[in-house]
């Protein structure tokens, strides 16, 4: 594709969206199609064509609108109206009342409010054209602006600028640990080497997060040109996007719009004329959490066991065969289009000192409100669970959120005014992570929480080294002894000497954060713990003393 | 990092214990520390493998960082000043040693290696008189397949000597690790009893660098099995001709 093509493509797509009268926008992400969203679909097109109003209508499928909970979405146009909880049924009262610009007024129980707080106070960057677009469709992606900021680092840019401009936007890694993308990229920049690489890490296995799999799902191009971006800054050639094959969807998108970005010359040798070269390759983790560890991916990628092995050499050294490796999230490399496009100061401008710009959350669990929501970094905790998420349910209250699925913490009531950032968060046990946040209420037992999470932790760790292997088997042993009522206060000694021990000794990240939902869980909800060991106490207790026939034996609980 | 191979002519200075030494650049912090005969535990080390880094016994302590290191996989630098002993790191070295005891059926009395087992002497070494974690008592099989060696998963601790050496060394990589976390255990090709192997050369490699019983010798009683120990300082220099 010429540099020029660009925008005469872009062009005459809008032509083509504006020639439509009315455009209607089904979500088709996994979380709505696992509610029929694709009978939705279906059954507009079918009433479009019966009533012959293809020339005037428009049905898309389009990506996330952020409140999964309350999926099927369907958007009316740009944005109003917006129906929630959709059924095949509804569709003919929908096309109805396509022409008044309030939706159509039987339907009102459907109406999606979209001046709650759980709209008004998202700042959309990396999300913005998430139920806009056609993500199959990559003219749709490039009428609504996909490929620009590409075109224009390629054009005007030369590699050291790019990085200059993430490094100023101030712009974090959003798989977890925060680290400086800016830093990250001028280090493989200068690592020396004839090939380089870049990996894109989809292998989101958290407990109820799903943020990259949305972007990959609705903005698939946005990852595809980041990557592009990635790798004409720091000097690779060839990319490779790690996708769980639990995400079929996901993978079935990126594929389809790798496809079409190498048929718009958009992927592939020379990229708009210039001596800048990328290709795309898509590989599948075969369900390994400890795969999202970029040693383990890099394994994994080669073919071997996903395992880590020590860092140094880190990646960027000495990655993929050996080679240079940028390693980055998939949110991170969809933030990338943006500040290109908008600039490094208008994303600094958003956030904190520290950590800038905006970070997608998967809202979930005991809150009315749950799906996905891209808020400034910032935002109080409170805001997120009682604004956005619209508090707990009615008759219930709130008892804690965990943050940042298994490596995270729970962080509890006194708590929720922190800023959320990387450091306040890490300051109080817990961790940004991926961005999975579970909401819970006061019928949530803490010992539970930690078990089910220690229990992940166990059944991911690759066994390759001892404290995490044993470890982890050692606190689910005693989280399940202790929650069963068979354990004793002494336990909970040795649960902090050992979560300590795991945390201090592991290999590589999981382990070294798998004590996290214990401990933070200790330090905050103790009387949970004591309250379990009494209740047993007290049960064994009473089993002994209690009135018994001669002949029989005392029933003794087996500890196991 | 991997027997010195990065080692450079350039030496280089720094503090292992309050005393100070000098080496190549290049050693990790676990050979410098050997050469000047301060012994730091390992398990799953030996001079000649790659590289392994998962008994996490040889975590030693950096002045001016909080975390620790592991000594096989940290480089020497200038000036580096390191802690392998304190009360901090016999704590975790007992506990590690501990939880390798319960994790499986490691029982010295009916051990064909007792008395020569590197996991039974490190936990004299460390003083773990007893444990006292809860033990898991895990069902397990033996291979006693082949014609002339036995593998008993009940006293294997996954350090993965048996699957370097038959990988890096004999270059037939029969050997290799299946499952993952508490599940993962030692196979051969696809995990088919040993004597079904179609790669195994019965070089006997993989047995005289196990460190426990795991690997044993076939017909050996209690006690009897000798690992031979003076084929490991020729490992090394086999994987250089090898090369």
């Amino acid at each position: 594709m010429k540099p020029e093509d660009l925008a005469s493509l872009a062009d005459k797509q809008r032509a083509i969206n504006a020639a439509c009268k009315h455009r209607i926008g089904v979500c088709t992400e996994s979380g709505c199609v696992s509610s029929q969203s694709d009978q939705i679909a279906a059954k507009f097109n079918e009433l479009v064509k019966s009533r012959g109003l293809q020339k005037d209508v428009r049905v898309v499928g389009v990506g996330c609108m952020g409140l999964c909970g309350n999926g099927p979405m369907v958007k009316i146009d740009d944005g109003a109206p917006m129906y929630q909880n959709v059924t095949p049924e509804h569709c003919a009262a929908i096309l109805d009342g396509l022409d008044s610009p309030l939706g159509n007024p039987q339907l009102r129980h459907l109406l999606c409010d979209l001046n709650q707080p759980f709209f008004r106070r998202q700042k959309l960057v990396v999300r913005s054209n998430s139920g806009l677009i056609d993500p199959e469709d990559i003219n749709d992606c490039i009428a609504h602006g996909a490929y620009e900021s590409l075109l224009k680092v390629l054009t005007e840019l030369s590699p050291t600028d790019v990085i200059n401009q993430i490094t100023l936007s101030g712009l974090r890694g959003r798989g977890g640990a925060g680290f400086p993308t800016g830093l990250k990229w001028s280090t493989v920049a200068k690592a020396g080497g004839p090939s380089k690489f870049v990996i894109c890490n989809g292998d989101e296995g958290d407990p109820g997060a799903f943020m990259d799999r949305s972007v990959m799902e609705g903005d698939p191009h946005r990852v595809i040109e980041g990557m592009a971006i990635a790798a004409y800054a720091v000097g690779a050639d060839h990319g490779v996007i790690y996708v769980r094959a639990e995400y079929p969807l996901a993978v079935k998108r990126l594929t389809r719009a790798i496809n079409q970005a190498m048929r718009h010359e958009l992927l592939g040798n020379s990229l708009f004329g210039t001596r800048f070269n990328f290709n795309i390759e898509i590989r599948l983790g075969a369900g390994a959490f400890v795969c999202g560890e970029e040693t383990a991916l890099i394994a994994s990628v080669e073919g071997n066991r996903g395992v880590p092995r020590p860092r140094p050499p880190y990646p960027a050294n000495s990655g993929l065969y050996g080679c240079p490796t940028l390693i980055n999230n998939v949110e991170t490399y969809a933030t990338i289009a943006p500040i290109i496009r908008e600039g490094a100061a208008w994303f600094a401008a958003i956030g904190t000192a520290k950590s800038k710009g905006t970070k997608i959350f998967a809202l979930t669990g005991a809150v009315q409100n749950t799906g996905l929501i891209e808020v400034p970094m910032g935002i109080s905790l409170r805001d997120i669970v009682f604004d956005l998420g619209g508090g707990v349910p009615a008759g219930r209250t709130f008892k804690a959120i965990q943050t940042g699925g298994p490596s995270g913490g729970c962080i509890c009531g006194q708590n929720l005014d922190i800023p959320l950032d990387y450091e306040s968060l890490a300051a109080i046990g817990s961790i940004m992570g991926s961005g999975g946040m579970i909401v819970m209420d006061d019928t949530s037992n803490m010992v539970d929480v930690a078990r089910f999470f220690m229990e992940f932790c166990m059944s991911e760790s690759c066994g390759k080294c001892v404290p995490c292997r044993v470890g982890t088997w050692q606190i689910h042993h005693l989280l399940d002894r202790i929650y069963k009522g068979h354990g004793a206060p002494e336990d909970l000694v040795l649960l902090k000497e050992l979560c300590e021990m795991v945390k201090a000794t592991s290999l590589c990240g999981l382990g070294q954060s798998a004590p996290n939902p214990v401990l933070s869980t200790l330090r905050n909800f103790e009387s949970d713990y004591l309250a379990l060991i009494e209740k047993g106490r007290a049960d064994r207790e009473a089993a002994l003393s209690g009135p018994h026939d001669s002949g029989t034996t005392v029933p003794l609980e087996v500890i196991s | 990092m991997n027997g010195g191979k990065h080692a450079t002519a350039e030496s280089i200075t720094l503090t292992i214990d309050q005393n100070a030494i000098s080496c190549r650049n290049g050693l990790s912090v676990l050979e410098a520390a050997r050469e000047h005969g301060i012994d730091i535990p390992t398990l799953c080390w030996l001079e000649g493998l790659t590289l392994w880094g998962g008994c996490r016994l040889c975590m030693v302590e950096i002045e001016g960082s909080p975390r620790l290191f592991a000594a096989c996989a940290t480089q020497c630098t200038e000036g580096m000043v390191i802690h392998t002993q304190s009360p901090r790191l016999h704590r975790y070295r007992r506990t590690i040693v501990e939880m390798l005891l319960a994790e499986r059926n490691h029982v010295c009395s009916v051990c064909v290696s007792n008395g020569h087992c590197e996991l039974q002497a490190m936990a004299q070494r460390l003083g773990v008189d007893h444990v006292h974690l809860p033990y898991r008592f895990p069902r397990l099989s033996v291979d006693n397949s082949h014609d002339f060696f036995r593998l008993d998963h009940n006293r294997c601790i996954l350090c993965t000597r048996c699957v370097r050496v038959c990988a890096e060394i004999e270059g037939a990589h029969t050997k290799d690790v299946k499952g993952r976390g508490i599940q993962a255990a030692i196979i051969h090709d696809l995990d088919q009893p040993w004597v079904e192997s179609q790669t195994c050369t019965s070089c006997g490699k993989c047995v005289n660098v196990c460190p426990t019983g795991a690997l044993t010798h076939r017909g050996t009683a209690i006690g009897e099995m000798i690992k031979k120990h003076e084929f490991l300082p020729y490992l090394k220099l086999m994987r250089e001709v090898h090369q």
